[in-house]
């Protein structure tokens, strides 16, 4: 008999691969996708199966140029969470290539370029967002408004979505057409107020009506539900999400306190944008993110702050794809000095200063 | 009896149990196999040594192999038979490796030899009791297979707050303590009370998991009915729970510090095994020759737990198991989360066998392909020692091993909890052995090659001494010639002793410098020796008294560097003594002279300055005395180089010098001479200091026997004796070198006197040897009485000699 010769441990954890935690994460977000479709239609969808597409074609030819196993990886599911998260955060009228050059850059320069799966230093999709973000401003800032507030008075239907993705912008009648359905976000509402206090911002923007901050808060909702199943799962800790979350409610909380004529509440800014979304499923990207159970409290915390120093006093109405972007760059540093208190060790460690031992 | 509180650890898993099935059967009790193999190494530290030969029929029980060293073990005979081979054979070992065994064949009869139980243990001295059990070869039976002896005698650093008895069985299938505990708990209750006699700590406690019902009641109305002080503390199914550090954790909220041991922190672990076995000793003076062990997994029809004779080979167990082969994909000694695979069936079952898992592949599939590291922190939140266990493979694939350990890694425990959760399936414990190891390798190379580099230095010093003495000697010879006529008839009487004195003197210097050097080797390979068992005990995360021994060979070998560095500095001192013996030299050899010894004591002055930078990094007590010696050194460097630039001042110097030849050189012998008795002296005292350290470790006289020391210091007791000899020979000599005829006279007293000094040298050395090894006891005294003739003829010739030179002087 042949006797199979390994180290120990001779048994794992059943049935809990990379795969499997991937796809967790992408069903998480099955929540947040629902509600956005039934609030802006189904560009939402479309933009996911356009990046899901994308993703996979980009992975396979990159790992097929580095000559890895392109089936083994592209089973990870990793690039389909990319393409995912990516999908979701891009408006759903957004030209299908503008998703295309998001995702490409996602996956072969934040992803494969520096190896691949688990060693990117930067989130991925919050790559592919911000090179978009930057490079076209207009088609990334027309987000749908709800139906009861847009001048048409309803959501686009599926083949005006594909139209509106699928033609190039900006095309006349489209224009006019998509122009009825469209709106500022509440964040850019809040931001382009300019003179007028908080309050009559919120009287008067379109933007700031009930309506519209409710459709916000169902899409915060629906990604805090997704988050949270992601936490039972014990696939992400609470560490990031509640240290991002709570720095941004003590920030805009401080300066409401301080200045509540012209600053948003804490409520405002914990259910508009991205805060849910970037706070359970972009922060939490282990690969980018702290390590350490105290490295995700800082992480989280800074990201937090910076969300709402951009969104405050930057230049974009939201901060979640900067600020998550920044702390990336802080991650190594913060691991370095958030290592936990080993057993046995008086305090813990910090830095790399070798031999000062305790 | 009140509640012990329970406090949790961080991190752990719930790997599914699997172990009811070996608990379906009652405790099974195999046959006799026909043969058993007793690996010498059953334990921690060094293997045992045989003391039967092949052919040797023995009977159950008996002693057939002895301890080697301070921690090892004693070895006994399963049952009775005959000893058929002593060969290499395979052993139980994560790596497959053979090792020296006893092969005993039985005779079928398992006849028991005389059986001393140790009914007085109340009254015996704990000392007493601890060499009992070590006589009975006990050791840990949880995994490590530490001399339980040399643990109790660790335990009395510091009073003992909790003793703490490990019950939790934390991994998967094993249920061999389970059942260890629902069998014998009276034995279980009574050996625990022997230890506690003998360790007397404020608490004793049971540490449980709560997933062995039947165990806990056995143990609790056991308790009850015999009224004992012992706790059962029960503590949730996690593992590592039964992990020492995690236990101690679990049951009193105390960390054991890294890199120091629970008797540290006033804490005590034994297995229950351990106890049983202790109590089965104390008892009925039954060695350890047997254990619980469990049989189990998918392979075998009829998993249980069996009583069993060490030695036997685990084929024979499978057989009484009845095992599938078919089935059978990974044999496992051990756990499925620390256990090692076998790729053999052939091996035996030893002392810290507690489990044989025959798994299935379905039971236990090969691991699914390594998947990269996606940082998901899983592994971190199961790590019970609260590692970063993803940072920790990050530097250990980019080999960044400062890194590693400077997050930790010696405190890494190897319990798996982190591969088995990792959903990449990275067998991270493995990449974290690989580190540790090539960590250990890269230290040990280390200071292989700073010894390489101290000798090379040494030897360099050596040799640069003896070609200034050559350079000097040459010089000497030329000036001598010319200046000879003159210089015989003025200095001829005074010539002589200075002539007579240097020859041996330059000889003694070499041979000094060899023995140094030979030690300085012999030193060497010690060390070499004991960081190898550090290396094997780091490797089992332990032993302080290792530890110890290792500073203690460092502060040797800064010992050594001193030696060496006297020796540096005294060869310049004999090369000048030698210098100023002939008439003065001319300015320009002055020069060339002064030059050499400027660098000769600079390179002395380098050398202590590194024996001083090293001193300082090991904290030795010596470094004041090598600070004196650098202060020394640079006087000395300073002075010849002031002499150097100022030859004006240097020429009426040498002159001085010249003239005062005789007394000079008389002056620089003496130094010498005191130089090397100093040395001489040290090298006494390190030796008894390094008995006495031996002796408080706690080794026997045996041990002690063995060890070098004794030989050394008898040795350095001699060459002591030698030197003393000859430095008062030497002052009567030099009283006497006025008259070249008395010289002959001279020599023949100092040659008896170092006659008569050897000679008591040996009778001393002949003595030890008796109190040693009082079997030899005939030859040894024959030999004391040859060696106390000698002696009395020695001194009869002296006494005769002495009168002779005295009557000489008289008629003078």
């Amino acid at each position: 008999m042949a006797l199979l010769r390994i180290t120990s441990p001779h048994t794992q954890r059943a049935g809990r691969r990379t795969a499997w935690v991937m796809q967790m994460v992408i069903l998480a977000t099955i929540p947040g996708i629902v509600v956005q479709t039934w609030l802006f239609g189904w560009g939402t969808l479309i933009n996911v199966m356009i990046a899901c597409i994308t993703a996979l074609l980009c992975e396979a030819a990159i790992l097929s140029l580095r000559r890895r196993a392109v089936a083994f990886f592209l089973k990870d599911y990793s690039a389909l969470l990319t393409a995912v998260l990516l999908g979701v955060a891009l408006p759903p009228i957004v030209p299908w290539w503008v998703t295309v050059t998001a995702v490409a850059f996602a996956i072969i320069f934040a992803k494969q370029i520096y190896g691949g799966l688990g060693n990117n230093p930067f989130n991925p999709a919050m790559v592919g967002y911000a090179i978009v973000l930057v490079s076209f401003p207009v088609p990334m800032s027309q987000w749908l408004g709800v139906q009861s507030l847009v001048s048409a008075q309803d959501t686009l239907t599926f083949t005006q979505s594909l139209q509106a993705i699928f033609q190039f912008l900006p095309v006349v009648e489209s224009h006019a057409l998509i122009d009825a359905y469209t709106m500022a976000t509440p964040l850019d509402g809040f931001k382009t107020k300019d003179l007028l206090t908080a309050e009559e911002a919120f009287n008067t923007v379109p933007a700031l009506h009930a309506a519209n901050l409710n459709s916000w808060l169902w899409v915060n909702l629906a990604y805090l539900v997704g988050g949270l199943g992601l936490l039972w799962l014990r696939i992400i800790t609470w560490h990031t999400p509640v240290a991002l979350l709570g720095a941004l409610l003590v920030m805009s909380g401080f300066f409401y306190g301080v200045d509540s004529a012209n600053a948003a509440s804490p409520f405002f800014h914990l259910t508009t944008g991205a805060a849910m979304f970037g706070a359970f499923f972009i922060a939490t990207d282990p690969v980018s993110s702290c390590t350490s159970n105290r490295g995700k409290l800082i992480y989280g915390a800074g990201i937090g702050i910076l969300i709402y120093i951009i969104r405050a006093w930057g230049g974009y109405p939201d901060g979640v794809a900067f600020a998550v972007l920044l702390m990336n760059f802080a991650a190594p540093l913060i691991d370095y000095y958030s290592q936990p208190r080993t057993y046995g060790h008086q305090k813990a460690k910090t830095g790399l200063k070798i031999g000062e031992d305790n | 009896m009140q509640a012990t509180k329970i406090y949790s650890f961080h991190g752990g898993i719930h790997p599914e149990e699997n172990k009811a099935q070996s608990l379906r059967l009652p405790l099974g009790r195999p046959s006799l196999p026909s043969e058993l193999i007793l690996p010498l190494g059953q334990h921690i530290g060094q293997s045992s040594r045989p003391l039967v030969k092949v052919g040797d029929k023995v009977l159950k029980g008996e002693t057939i192999a002895i301890n080697n060293g301070f921690l090892s073990s004693f070895l006994h005979a399963s049952t009775s038979g005959t000893i058929s081979a002593i060969e290499e054979r395979l052993i139980a070992h994560p790596s497959g490796l053979s090792d020296l065994c006893i092969i005993l064949a039985p005779d079928g009869q398992d006849t028991w030899t005389t059986l001393e139980p140790l009914n007085d243990w109340q009254t015996l001295s704990k000392t007493d009791v601890l060499a009992y059990l070590s006589e009975m070869g006990i050791v840990g039976m949880g995994g490590a297979g530490f001399p339980t002896q040399v643990k109790l005698q660790g335990a009395h650093k510091k009073p003992l707050s909790h003793f703490i008895i490990n019950a939790a069985e934390c991994e998967p299938y094993i249920t061999a303590d389970d059942m260890l505990m629902r069998e014998k708990a009276l034995e279980l209750i009574l050996g625990i009370e022997i230890l506690q006699h003998l360790v007397e700590a404020d608490k004793v406690v049971i540490g449980i998991e709560d997933n062995k019902p039947a165990a806990i009641d056995a143990l609790t109305s056991m308790i009850k009915q015999r009224d004992s002080k012992v706790q059962v503390a029960v503590v949730p199914t996690k593992y590592p729970s039964g992990g020492e550090k995690q236990l101690i954790q679990l049951l009193t909220g105390k960390e054991v510090p890294s890199g120091q041991h629970p008797a540290d922190i006033g804490i005590l672990c034994h297995n229950v095994g351990t106890c049983v076995a202790v109590y089965d000793a104390i008892t009925f003076g039954k060695p350890l020759i047997s254990r619980f062990t469990t049989l189990t997994g998918d392979a075998l029809k009829a998993p249980q737990n069996v009583e069993v004779l060490l030695g036997t080979p685990v084929s024979h167990l499978l057989e009484y198991a009845d095992s599938e082969p078919k089935k059978l994909s990974r044999l496992i000694m051990g756990g499925p989360m620390m256990g090692f695979t076998l790729n053999s069936a052939a091996v035996p079952i030893v002392k810290t066998s507690n489990c044989i898992l025959a798994a299935s592949k379905k039971e236990l599939p090969p691991p699914a392909p390594e998947q990269a590291c996606i940082r998901c922190g899983m592994c971190e939140q199961a790590c019970p020692a609260s590692l970063l266990p993803q940072q920790l493979l990050w530097f250990s694939k980019s080999q960044e091993f400062e890194k590693a350990e400077h997050h930790n890694l010696f405190d890494c425990i190897e319990c798996g909890a982190c591969s088995y959760v990792c959903p990449s399936s990275i067998p991270l414990v493995q990449y974290y052995r690989h580190s540790k190891s090539s960590i250990r390798e890269a230290r040990e190379a280390t200071v292989k090659s700073d010894l390489a580099k101290q000798r090379f230095e040494a030897r360099k010093a050596r040799q640069d001494a003896e070609a200034a003495e050559k350079e000097a000697k040459r010089l000497a010879r030329q000036k001598a010639t010319p200046s000879k006529a003159a210089e015989k008839k003025k200095a001829a009487p005074a010539k002589a002793a200075p002539t007579v004195a240097a020859a041996p003197a330059a000889t003694d210097e070499s041979k000094k410098l060899k023995v140094d050097l030979a030690i300085g080797k012999s030193k060497l390979k010690k060390l070499q020796k004991q960081l190898l068992e550090a290396q094997e005990n780091e490797h089992l995360e332990e032993i302080s008294n290792l530890q110890l021994q290792v500073t203690e060979q460092e502060k040797a070998v800064a010992l050594l560097e001193e030696q060496l560095a006297k020796t540096a500095e005294a060869a310049p001192t004999a090369a000048e003594a030698k210098v100023p013996k002939p008439a003065p030299a001319p300015v320009n050899d002055d020069i060339k002279k002064a030059k050499i010894d400027l660098a000769i004591a600079k390179a002395a002055v380098k050398k202590v300055e590194k024996a001083l930078k090293k001193a300082e990094e090991i904290q030795a007590p010596e470094i004041e005395a090598i600070r004196q010696q650098l202060k020394e050194a640079q006087q000395r460097a300073d002075e010849l180089e002031n002499a150097l630039v100022n030859p004006a001042t240097t020429i009426p110097k040498t002159e001085t010098t010249a003239q005062a030849a005789p007394s000079s050189v008389d002056a620089d012998m003496t130094k010498k001479r005191k130089i090397d008795l100093a040395i001489a002296k040290a090298g006494v005292k390190k030796a008894e200091k390094n008995i006495q350290l031996l002796k408080e470790q706690g080794k026997n006289e045996s041990e002690i026997e063995a060890s070098e020391w004794p030989k050394k210091l008898i040795e350095a007791q001699e060459k002591l004796a030698v030197l003393e000899a000859e430095d008062t020979t030497d002052t009567v000599a030099k009283s006497q070198a006025k008259a070249e005829p008395e010289m002959d006279l001279a020599n023949q007293i100092k040659k008896e006197k170092i006659a008569v000094a050897l000679a008591k040298a040996q009778i001393n050395k002949l003595n030890k040897r008796l109190e040693s090894a009082p079997e030899d006891a005939d030859k040894i005294n024959q030999d004391i009485a040859a060696t106390e003739q000698r002696l009395q003829r020695a001194e009869a010739l002296l006494a005769t000699l002495i009168h002779s030179q005295t009557n000489t002087q008289e008629n003078r």
